[in-house]
């Protein structure tokens, strides 16, 4: 529905995923002639343009209502169309715009951030990012299922080579390789499953296949193993990405070697993305009567959310290399994020938008902070960096501040979505608020524990376990060549910045309001369908609360209180003793299956969605 | 149409992925995941192919009602391809990297990242 006026609303969609192209091919061509600030300032102000167009999309679409692009005007006609749309609800642009808001965070914590090679390299890392954010606002706002794997791909791809940007460590290499093999492979299963679908329905938009299969169903042919087996391998890249176990190996040998900057934005956004694919996929292709139902999809998901959070958890507390254990805090924190979107209702999807807007703030916040400490003392080990980062202590205390925020205190935004989210569980399940609980306790505790030693030296230093081969994060390259200088402003800036972010969402009324108006609209299955393919919305159903309630702040402080006494505990612990027999049973081989080989990556992806497949079609 | 052209996809598709499982190098393991990638070019085809002697959706030469087998899973294919080659290029740019800097392209010998 393009409007005659010069920038109608429809037209920032396309815009939004142009702007950064754009962005990108400048910086590439220009870079070599300008010199370091001069290439900072542009990258800058392309960011920033993309977070205006797209702020600028959420302000002028309703809060149940949706913004609709056919791609050079090719509108359906009746009810048929072979053009491609863009789709942008509030809960996509709302992805969208905190795409946006990071990359300009990163871009602006990374101005001094690299030594960059000048001349013919110059202004690729930024131009790099833009092309990042092109990949993630496409995917954020698409409506067509080919594109979104196109789209996925432009992120992957861009992601591997941002992963693998210092290659002058192996590790890097070692991780991008990982992150690479596994999610280009769970991309081209999509792609298989995409062409199933193709097969039985002939469309490939979102609304167009979901209308086609509910379309066959009222004629009789409803659900078959074709469908089922089309789910899964649609849903193989999402799942992937967004690290749910047990695809979720690549995530922190990825996250762990990748320049801080970029583990911003992968931990902080791109991880989430999986959750919001799947979630859509699932909502607008399966939901109706031509799909799965919904209390087999609900139980299988849950299962993985369940199983990815204390996988996340169990290993964030194992580990020593602290981007590693930010990143299996972010497997952690995504199965959460996908016990809510799994509830298949409107308050568990806005506890979970909740969730991941503060969740990106305190993470990228923390991954910003451990930059610092990568800058300073060319090291990430907490055993190693006992005690030595004294000095930095308003670094320290953000930091303290990110780990609370990770437990889920109020009043950050991680506790009001952790509050909501796990109100919304506890409806289907009593014993899910257990696991919101012990999943913010255990991840928020290692990050404040590690916190704690290194800014305050409190402890004894730890001793080592050789039963394990653990990644220490000893001898990492410093990845700016003047060690012993002062953090640059914008180093600090941007993570306290991002930090009042998480706050933000926390105390202001209106984000929770608007986030669960637009969960809301997001769970209005029909209205996506009719208002896609043309015609008018219908009023969204109420939407739920998303507010502080004494039960949601009585969990919160307890995580946190839980946090404080496992850190505690860990600290005061005497380094002599050994490890139980429990640890050397369960910890053990769960350590020992993060093998770090390619090859066991893969098997596990298979395998996982072997038993995905099984497990929907027992319950059918 | 027969079922071959799906069996074939699924065959090509498992031989890739076992590629990757087994690999010990990694100029191979690319390699494998492009094995793998084909069988969604089979498949796409497949399903696009029509039987009665339809030709390429080429109407230079075509009058307009002449049958044609699907375009759209032939464009689909291109991009794929596109996408394909984009991913494999990056991803053995880095195995190169890792070859001419560390000396090795044996999975088993990166031991920097686990537990």
């Amino acid at each position: 529905m393009s409007t005659p006026d010069p920038l109608g609303t429809a037209d920032l969609l396309p815009l939004a995923v142009a702007i950064p192209l754009l962005g990108a091919a400048v910086l590439a061509v220009a870079g070599r002639r300008l010199p370091r600030p001069g290439r900072d300032a542009l990258a800058a102000v392309w960011a920033a343009a993309d977070v205006a167009c797209l702020a600028l999309l959420w302000a002028r679409t309703a809060p149940d209502g949706r913004a609709v692009s056919w791609l050079g005007g090719w509108t359906p006609r009746g009810g048929h169309s072979v053009g491609i749309v863009l789709v942008a609800d509030r809960l996509g642009t709302g992805l969208a715009l905190l795409v946006a808001v990071l990359v300009l965070a990163v871009v602006c914590y990374a101005w001094r951030y690299f030594d960059e090679p000048s001349g013919e390299h110059g202004g690729v890392f930024p131009a790099l990012l833009l092309l990042f954010e092109a990949g993630m606002c496409g995917f954020a706002l698409t409506g067509d299922l080919f594109d979104a794997f196109v789209f996925f791909e432009l992120m992957g791809a861009v992601a591997y080579a941002l992963t693998g940007y210092r290659i002058e460590d192996p590790r890097p290499l070692h991780g991008a390789l990982a992150f690479g093999l596994v999610n280009s492979a769970a991309a081209y299963l999509s792609l298989l499953g995409i062409g199933l679908l193709y097969a039985r329905t002939g469309e490939l938009g979102l609304a167009q296949i979901g209308a086609a299969l509910d379309q066959r169903a009222a004629a009789g042919h409803g659900r078959d193993a074709l469908v089922v087996v089309a789910f899964v391998l649609v849903l193989a890249g999402p799942l992937v990405k967004a690290a749910s176990a047990p695809f979720h190996f690549w995530l922190p040998d990825a996250h762990a070697v990748a320049p801080s900057p970029v583990c911003m934005l992968l931990s902080g956004v791109m991880v989430e993305l999986g959750v919001y694919g799947v979630a859509r996929i699932h909502r607008v292709v399966f939901a109706g009567a031509g799909g799965l139902p919904d209390a087999v999809v609900r139980d299988t998901l849950l299962a993985a959310g369940v199983l990815t959070a204390l996988v996340g958890a169990v290993m964030c507390w194992q580990q020593r290399h602290l981007k590693r254990m930010l990143a299996f805090s972010t497997v952690g924190h995504v199965g959460l994020f996908l016990i809510g979107a799994a509830l298949l209702e409107p308050a568990g999807l806005t506890g979970a938008a909740v969730y991941v807007a503060g969740h990106a703030g305190a993470k990228a916040a923390l991954f910003g902070l451990t930059g610092v400490l990568l800058d300073r003392y060319g090291s990430v080990d907490e055993h190693g960096l006992h005690g030595r980062a004294r000095e930095l202590r308003l670094i320290g205390l953000l930091f303290v501040l990110g780990a609370l925020a990770l437990a889920g205190l109020p009043p950050f935004g991680t506790g009001l979505g952790k509050a909501v989210t796990e109100e919304a569980a506890g409806h289907w399940g009593g014993w899910l608020p257990v696991v919101f609980v012990l999943v913010s306790a255990l991840t928020g505790g290692a990050v404040l524990r590690a916190g704690l030693r290194v800014f305050g030296g409190l402890g004894a230093p730890p001793s080592e376990h050789p039963e394990v081969a653990a990644t220490t994060g000893e001898g990492e390259e410093p990845e700016i060549r003047e060690p012993g200088r002062r953090p640059p402003a914008p180093m600090l800036l941007v993570p306290a910045l991002l930090l009042v972010g998480c706050l933000a969402v926390g105390v202001v009324p209106g984000v929770g309001r608007a986030l669960a108006a637009a969960a809301t609209a997001f769970t209005d299955r029909a209205g996506y369908l009719t208002e896609t393919l043309g015609g008018p919305g219908g009023p969204a159903p109420a939407a739920p609360e998303a507010w502080w309630t004494a039960s949601g702040i009585g969990l919160g402080l307890l995580s946190t209180l839980l946090a404080v006494g496992f850190a505690t505990a860990a600290i005061r612990r005497d380094p002599r003793r050994g490890t139980g027999g429990l640890y050397r049973a369960t910890v053990l081989p769960l350590r020992r299956l993060h093998s770090g080989l390619l090859g066991d990556y893969v098997a596990w992806l298979a395998v996982g969605l072997a038993a995905l497949l099984i497990a929907l079609t027992a319950q059918l | 149409m027969s079922y071959f052209p799906y069996l074939a996809a699924g065959w090509i598709l498992l031989a890739g992925l076992y590629g990757l499982v087994t690999s010990r190098n990694l100029v191979q393991a690319v390699g494998c995941l492009a094995v793998a990638q084909s069988s969604t070019y089979v498949l796409l085809l497949a399903i696009g192919y029509r039987g009665n002697g339809a030709t390429a959706p080429v109407f230079s030469d075509l009058p307009t009602d002449a049958p044609v087998v699907d375009p759209v899973v032939q464009a689909l294919v291109l991009t794929d391809i596109v996408v394909g080659a984009t991913v494999t290029a990056l991803l053995l740019s880095l195995v190169i990297q890792l070859r001419k800097r560390h000396g090795t392209v044996d999975p088993e010998d990166l031991t920097g990242l686990r537990g």
